[in-house]
């Protein structure tokens, strides 16, 4: 019963410090798109509210809050309100399979530094993940406005189709790994064996799916403000539109935990054993957490870079990326995989493989197109 | 029809297997934004910075003094006849014996006023002036007036200030 009540406790503590730090990571994601934004086109960004504008986030929330909370005459009223709700909720949820840590021991306790460690881990991403397009359709739907609806379905499609290149792009990591559960993808890749040495073409396309996971440009359709006004969630205000927002950027911190866990090593950093040696295990761990989140950081600023690059792709140029060309791509990655696994040398067929399909491109291109006159 | 034949015919072809990947576009792209990250902003923070606006920058309006601190101004009128959009009115008066330290000349403006709604800042009366009193200073703007009282500038905001005095460049 004991050992029962220190374990909640223990779990308890650890995941009210992962939604405190993905809190407010998100919120100052929000703050630093601005910055990024503005430094991109050369201007300053928010700088009024506290020293450099770091106090914007509060004073965004205080505005949010004050808005009038609008709720359409003709809107499935309890949807209404379910589906920014069942945004952030999924949003949240994501974080609970991520091992942000090996194991600390304070006090002669033991504690894990990941949620669950369930063996279905990655599946588990997948399940959240793709249970986070409700939260969009239902609120563009119970918004009974057209807009709405066809970002609503946007949204549908769109994750749907990536969804399989992205789960074929993490086949071949499961090919190493041999397991699902996230804990052990990260440990078969501690002391530098990170699976982008091994597998750069699933990442490329793990990536560009997470673009769309996400909604981000330039997969952002589904909110796209040319065409359908506002997307989703044209009819929200307030708070609502608040959690649809707020959930955007937990999603891509989240995403970009994930992608560190399973390409970059996770908590795996260099030097982590002289760490150990110098200042003990615990020391290393909460190392190893940090560059956990420098590393997902890290991809949240490559979401913030690639928005300010680049517009958004017409809505079959999204659909044919997808379908034609991500998925044969991960495919082709899966076997290349397996083959190099099954002769020894991993790293070996994943170079090949690259150079072999950037060949294959080549000489297509010199036999089929039609050269341009210069 | 050609006219010369400095037409260039430019064919599209097919897009190549690179560029339909749209990665090494991609990378270029965001090479440039890149840049841009680590350039220098061109804004300005507008109410603490100032931008220097050149030396004929047509600010504010100031009726000069000479170098004894007399007004030069002496109610002619030229700068209110020349002004398109009638902002000069004045009320000339006699200078009387005792006052040649703060008139110059025997004639001088009792009363000079602008209106700021109606000025358009052309700087036709500095032009008209034929005695250098009236200028539009580079230096200074008309500030933002919340109330209309505050619209006609009088002589008290006008007459320059002997302890600051205003001095374009290329002016002794």
């Amino acid at each position: 019963m004991d050992l029962l009540s220190d374990f909640f406790l223990a779990k308890s503590t650890f995941i009210g410090i992962v939604f405190a730090i993905t809190l407010g990571i998100a919120a100052y994601s929000t703050y630093f798109e601005r910055k990024i934004a503005a430094f991109m086109q050369d201007r300053i960004g928010p700088d009024r509210a506290g020293p450099f504008g770091i106090l914007q986030p509060l004073a965004d929330a205080v505005k949010m809050f004050m808005k009038e909370d609008f709720i359409p005459a003709n809107s499935n009223k309890w949807l209404f309100i379910a589906g920014p709700c069942l945004s952030m909720l999924t949003a949240l949820m994501t974080s609970a399979v991520v091992p942000f840590g090996d194991t600390v021991t304070i006090g002669g306790v033991t504690f894990d530094l990941q949620g669950i460690d369930v063996n279905i881990g990655i599946l588990w991403v997948f399940g959240i993940v793709s249970l986070g397009v409700y939260g969009i359709l239902i609120g563009g739907w119970a918004s009974n406005n057209k807009y709405s609806l066809l970002g609503a379905i946007r949204a549908a499609s769109q994750n749907i189709s990536y969804e399989l290149a992205m789960g074929l792009a993490i086949i071949a990591i499961l090919l190493f790994s041999g397991s699902l559960s996230t804990k052990a993808i990260v440990e078969g890749q501690q002391n530098g064996h990170w699976n982008i040495f091994y597998q750069p073409l699933g990442f490329i396309i793990f990536l560009i799916c997470a673009f769309a996971e996400c909604n981000r440009t330039p997969f952002d359709l589904p909110e796209c403000e040319t065409e359908l006004i506002g997307g989703y969630h044209t009819e929200y205000s307030s708070m609502k539109l608040g959690f649809y927002l707020f959930a955007e950027y937990i999603n891509m911190f989240i995403s970009g935990a994930v992608m560190a866990t399973l390409y970059f090593g996770g908590y795996d950093y260099p030097g982590i054993d002289f760490v150990t040696a110098q200042f003990g295990n615990n020391i290393a761990v909460f190392v190893g957490m940090g560059a956990l989140i420098g590393k997902a950081l890290l991809f949240v600023f490559v979401f913030m870079w690639v928005r300010w690059t680049l517009p958004r792709f017409r809505y079959d140029q999204l659909m044919g990326l997808g379908w034609a060309t991500l998925i044969p791509l991960s495919m082709y990655n899966v076997v290349v995989t397996a083959f190099g696994i099954l002769i020894g040398k991993p790293f070996t067929a994943g170079i090949v493989g690259v150079v072999l399909l950037i060949g294959g491109l080549l000489i297509h291109d010199q036999l089929f197109v039609k050269k341009k006159i210069a | 029809m050609k006219l010369s034949n400095r037409t260039k015919v430019m064919e599209q072809g097919e897009m190549t297997l690179a560029e339909r990947m749209y990665l090494p576009a991609i990378v270029g792209g965001m090479a440039t934004t890149l840049k841009h990250f680590f350039s220098k902003p061109v804004t300005i923070r507008y109410p603490e910075q100032k931008r220097y606006l050149g030396p004929i920058f047509r600010g504010q309006h100031i009726l000069k003094k000479d170098e004894e601190g007399a007004e030069r101004c002496t109610a002619c009128g030229l700068c209110a006849v020349a002004c398109p959009a009638e902002a000069i009115s004045m009320v000339a008066a006699e200078r009387i014996p005792g006052e040649e330290k703060l008139y110059r000349e025997e004639k001088y403006a009792k009363v000079y006023e602008v209106n700021m709604l109606r000025c358009i800042f052309c700087g036709l009366c500095e032009e008209a002036c034929p005695k250098e009193a009236i200028f539009l200073r580079h230096d200074t703007m008309v500030p933002v007036f919340n109330s209309r009282d505050e619209v006609i500038y009088g002589k008290d905001k006008l007459v320059e200030k002997m302890d600051q005095r205003y001095l374009r460049e290329g002016w002794k």
